[in-house]
C-alpha cells in the first residue's frame, strides 16, 4: 500500500472535523488539547495514512499539508513531526 | 470635430459632455434623466466614436457601483444624474469617499423634493455639500455659473479628484444644462492622467495586494480613517474660489451660486443704477466655502442678501460665516421657479430703506 | 510552522497555495467559504494570473475575502458586486475579474444588478455562495431559505405563503442569453471539491473568449447560522437543500476548450 502523511497546522485548525468524516483510513482524530484559538486540533493518530489527499481537501482552513510515497520507493519508517 | 480649441455655440449639457472626452474621461456610466439627459445622449454617440467607456446602467445604484469599479481600477471615470437620481447614488458615494477612490459627478438639479418637476433648482445645496450619504465625508462642490464653467469645471473636477483622492461634484441645474450659450472647448489631452499607484488592476509580483474598502471593523482603525480624511478635507479648503463683484464700496452684498448668481448680478446693475451700493460674492466652491472672504467683508458692509433657488440652504453657511456680525436676508424661489432680477431688486430696495432709517437714527 | 522534511523521499502532495494569504480565516469552523476561497486562488496560481485578476466582495460573511485571497480587490457595497465587477471589466478587459457573493447579497438586494449584469453578458464570472441564510447578520431568513426552514426571522419556519418561494435564483439566470457558463456545486466531500475546481477553472478559462457571464453556484452550510455541527450541517445539506437546488451544470456551452 502507498503510504502517506500529513502535516496539520495545530494553530490554524478549527476542529471542525470535516477531515475526519471524509479520511478513509480513520487515521485523523481530535487532540485532547486546546490551540491558542481554543479549538481542539487535529492529529494523526494512526500511521495508516496513504497520503489520498481526501482530508485536505474538504479543510475550510487549508491547515493540511499531505505528502506520499512516490510509486516504487522503498519502505521507510516515516518520522512525523509533531508542532508545538 | 476638431481637437483643438475652438468657440461653438452649445447646451450647457453637451458642452460638459463634451469637455469630459476632451478631459481624457475613460469611462462613464449613467441613466436616463430629465434635464441631464443629453450628457448620456451626446456621450452615447461621441464617447463611444471616440473609444472611452459609455454604459447606460440599469439603475443609478448599479451606475455609480461601476464608477466604484472602473474608478477603482485606475480609470477617469464621470458619472451625471439629477436630484432623485443623485439621492439614490448616496451609498456609493459615501463607500467612495471611505475607499478614496476619485470620480467627478454632476447634478444637474430640478425641483423636488421627491419626484418633484424637471424644472430647475437649487434644492439639493445641503445633499451635496454636507455628504448626501452616511458618514463624515465630504465632496468637493463646484457650482458653474454658465455653459463655459460647465466645460471649465469638469477639468477641475477631475483634477481636484484626483489630487485628493476625493470625488467631486459639479452642481448645475436643469437652466444650465438646457441653456445655449458660446463655449470655447479646451484643447484635447490637456489633462494628463494622474499616476494611480493604488488602483486595484491586477497585483504584479513586485508589490503587495492592492485593496479597495471602506471596511474597517475596528473603531480605533475606523476613527484613524476618519481623522485621515478630515486631514485631507482641511487641506482642500486652499481650493476655494469665488467671485466677488464690486464689494468694495458696497453697503449690501449679494451672495449667491449658479444661476441665481446671474440672475442676483442683474439685480446689482438694477440696484446700482438707482444708486444703491450692492456687491456679490458668488461662491465657485461650494465646498471648501469661502466663509473667509465673506467674514472679512462682514466688518465692512451692513448687510448680506442670499438669493437661491431654495428655501435657504446655502444661507446657514453664510450666516455661520458672518456670525451675527451684520442682519443676513435671504430671497428663494423653490420648487423650479426662478427669482426675477425685479424681484431680488425689491428685496434689495427694502433692507437699503431699512439701513437708512437704521443710520438715521444711530447719527 | 515547523516544517516537515520528506526526508525519506516523501513527496508533498499537497500544500496551501501561495495565492492565499498567511491570514487565518475568520469563519466558523466546518463552514464551506473557506474552501470556495482555496479553490478560487488554486485556479489563479495555476493559471498564473494573479497579476490579472481583480476580485470583489461585497457584504456578507466573505466581505473579508481580500484578507485571504492575495490578489487585488475590490470590496462592495450590499449587492452591488456585479456592478462594480462591470466597471473594471469594462475598463480593464483583459483582466480576469470575479465577484463572490452570498445569497442575501446576490438574490435579495442585489437582484437587479445580478440580472443585468448576466443579461448584458458581462465577462466575469460570479461565485454564488447559497448557504440559505443571512450568515453575516445572524441566520435571519434568505430568499433561498427553504420552505419550512427556521431562522431568526422565520422562527416557525419559512410560510410560503406570506414569505414567498425560495428563489431558484440559477435557473432564473441560466434563461438570459447573456449566460454562458452556469452550473451548481458543493464543498462537502473531496469529489465534490474535486468537481468544483474543474468548474471554477473552466469559468476563468471562458473569460478570455468573451462570450459571456460565468455563473457558478456553491449550495453551501452555515453551520452557526443553522446551529448545527459542521458535519451535520452537511448532512442536512444534502438531505434538505439539494433536492430543491440539485448539483450539476444548467448551462454549458457547447465549445471544447483545448
Ligand atoms: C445596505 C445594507 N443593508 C443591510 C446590510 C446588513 N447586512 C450585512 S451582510 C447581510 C446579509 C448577508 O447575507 P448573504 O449575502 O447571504 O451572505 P452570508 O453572510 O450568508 O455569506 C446583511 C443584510 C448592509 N451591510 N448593507
Ligand atoms: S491524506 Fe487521506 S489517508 Fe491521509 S489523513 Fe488525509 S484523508 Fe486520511
Ligand atoms: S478540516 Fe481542517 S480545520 Fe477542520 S478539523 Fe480538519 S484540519 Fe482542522
Ligand atoms: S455565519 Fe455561517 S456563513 Fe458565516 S462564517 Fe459562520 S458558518 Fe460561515
Ligand atoms: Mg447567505
Amino acid at each position: 500500500m502507498i503510504r502517506g502523511t500529513v502535516l496539520i497546522a495545530q494553530e490554524v485548525c478549527k476542529g471542525c472535523e470535516l477531515c475526519i468524516a471524509v479520511c478513509p483510513q480513520e487515521c485523523l482524530g481530535l487532540s485532547e488539547h486546546l490551540n491558542i484559538r481554543g479549538y481542539r486540533y487535529v492529529r494523526l493518530i494512526q500511521e495508516t495514512c496513504t497520503g489520498c489527499i481526501n482530508c485536505a481537501l474538504v479543510c475550510p482552513d487549508s491547515a493540511i499539508t499531505v505528502f506520499r510515497e512516490p510509486k516504487g520507493a522503498a519502505k521507510k519508517t516515516v518520522v512525523v513531526q509533531s508542532t508545538p | 470635430m476638431k481637437a483643438n480649441s475652438e468657440i461653438s455655440l452649445m447646451k450647457g449639457n453637451e458642452a460638459l459632455a463634451e469637455a469630459a472626452l476632451r478631459a481624457g474621461m475613460q469611462a462613464y456610466f449613467g441613466y436616463p434623466i430629465t434635464p441631464q439627459s443629453e450628457i448620456l445622449e451626446y456621450l452615447a454617440v461621441h464617447g463611444t466614436k471616440r473609444g472611452a467607456v459609455i454604459l447606460q446602467a440599469e439603475s443609478e445604484l448599479a451606475a455609480i457601483n461601476m464608477v466604484y469599479g472602473a474608478a477603482g481600477a485606475g480609470a477617469r471615470v464621470m458619472i451625471s444624474s439629477s436630484s432623485p437620481g443623485i439621492s439614490l447614488m448616496q451609498e456609493g458615494i459615501s463607500y467612495m469617499a471611505s475607499a478614496e477612490i476619485p470620480f467627478l459627478i454632476v447634478n444637474v438639479q430640478r425641483g423636488g423634493p421627491g419626484l418633484g418637476t424637471i424644472q430647475p433648482s437649487q434644492g439639493d445645496y445641503f445633499q451635496a455639500t454636507k455628504g448626501g450619504g452616511h458618514g463624515d465625508y465630504r465632496l468637493i462642490v463646484l457650482a458653474p455659473a454658465s455653459v463655459q464653467e460647465m466645460a471649465d469645471f469638469v477639468f477641475d473636477g477631475f483634477r481636484l479628484a484626483e489630487k485628493y483622492r476625493v470625488g467631486t461634484m459639479i452642481l448645475a441645474d436643469g437652466a444650465l444644462g438646457q441653456m445655449m450659450e458660446k463655449v470655447v472647448q479646451p484643447p484635447m489631452g490637456s489633462l494628463p492622467l494622474a499616476e494611480k499607484p493604488w488602483a486595484t488592476a491586477g497585483k504584479p509580483p513586485s508589490r503587495e495586494r492592492n485593496i479597495l474598502t471602506s471596511l474597517f471593523i475596528q473603531p480605533e482603525k475606523m476613527e484613524e480613517v476618519n481623522l485621515k480624511l478630515q486631514r485631507k478635507y482641511r487641506e482642500i479648503q486652499s481650493e476655494v474660489r469665488y467671485e466677488a463683484i464690486q464689494v468694495e464700496d458696497a453697503d449690501i452684498i449679494l451672495v449667491a451660486f449658479g444661476l441665481a448668481a446671474r440672475i442676483s448680478q442683474k439685480a446689482l446693475e438694477l440696484a446700482r443704477h438707482k444708486g444703491i451700493r450692492v456687491g456679490l460674492v458668488r461662491p465657485i466652491t461650494l465646498y471648501p466655502f469661502p466663509s473667509a472672504i465673506l467674514s472679512q467683508i462682514a466688518l465692512s458692509a451692513e448687510a448680506f442678501l442670499v438669493v437661491e433657488m431654495n428655501a435657504g440652504q446655502m444661507l446657514e453657511d453664510v450666516e455661520l460665516a458672518v456670525r451675527g456680525e451684520k442682519p443676513v436676508h435671504f430671497k428663494g424661489r423653490m420648487g423650479g421657479m426662478l427669482p426675477s432680477p425685479e424681484e431680488v431688486l425689491r428685496e434689495i430696495e427694502s433692507i437699503a430703506a431699512v439701513h437708512a432709517a437704521n443710520s438715521e437714527l444711530i447719527s | 510552522m515547523p516544517e516537515l522534511k520528506p526526508t525519506n523521499g516523501f513527496e508533498e502532495v499537497f500544500r496551501k497555495v501561495q495565492t492565499l494569504t498567511d491570514t487565518p480565516m475568520h469563519y466558523c469552523p466546518g463552514c464551506g467559504h473557506g474552501v470556495v476561497h482555496r479553490l478560487l486562488m488554486e485556479v489563479v496560481d495555476e493559471m498564473r494570473i494573479q497579476d490579472k485578476t481583480v476580485g470583489v466582495a461585497p457584504v456578507g460573511c466573505s466581505v473579508f475575502a481580500y484578507q485571504y485571497m492575495n490578489i487585488d480587490m475590490q470590496e462592495a457595497a450590499h449587492g452591488r458586486a456585479t456592478a462594480v465587477a462591470t466597471g473594471i471589466k469594462r475598463v480593464l478587459p483583459d483582466r480576469y475579474v470575479f465577484t463572490y457573493q452570498g445569497d442575501g447579497d446576490l438574490a435579495a438586494i442585489g437582484t437587479n444588478e445580478t440580472i443585468h449584469t448576466v443579461n448584458r453578458g458581462e465577462n466575469i464570472l460570479i461565485v454564488f455562495i447559497n448557504n440559505g441564510v443571512y450568515g453575516m447578520t445572524g441566520g435571519q431568513m434568505a430568499p433561498t431559505t427553504l420552505a419550512g426552514m427556521k431562522t431568526t426571522t422565520s422562527p416557525f419556519g419559512r410560510d410560503i405563503a406570506t414569505m414567498g418561494h425560495p428563489l431558484k435564483i440559477t435557473e432564473l439566470l441560466a434563461q438570459l442569453p447573456g449566460a454562458y457558463y452556469v452550473t451548481r456545486h458543493a464543498v462537502h466531500t473531496p469529489t465534490a471539491v474535486r468537481k468544483l475546481k474543474k468548474s471554477l477553472r473552466m469559468a476563468f478559462e471562458f473569460q478570455e473568449m468573451k462570450k459571456g457571464t460565468c455563473f457558478v453556484e456553491v449550495v453551501s452550510n452555515c453551520p452557526s447560522g443553522w446551529k448545527m455541527t459542521p458535519q451535520e450541517s452537511n448532512e442536512w445539506m444534502e438531505k434538505n437543500m439539494f433536492p430543491y437546488y440539485p448539483l450539476g451544470d444548467l448551462k454549458v456551452p457547447k465549445v471544447r476548450m483545448n
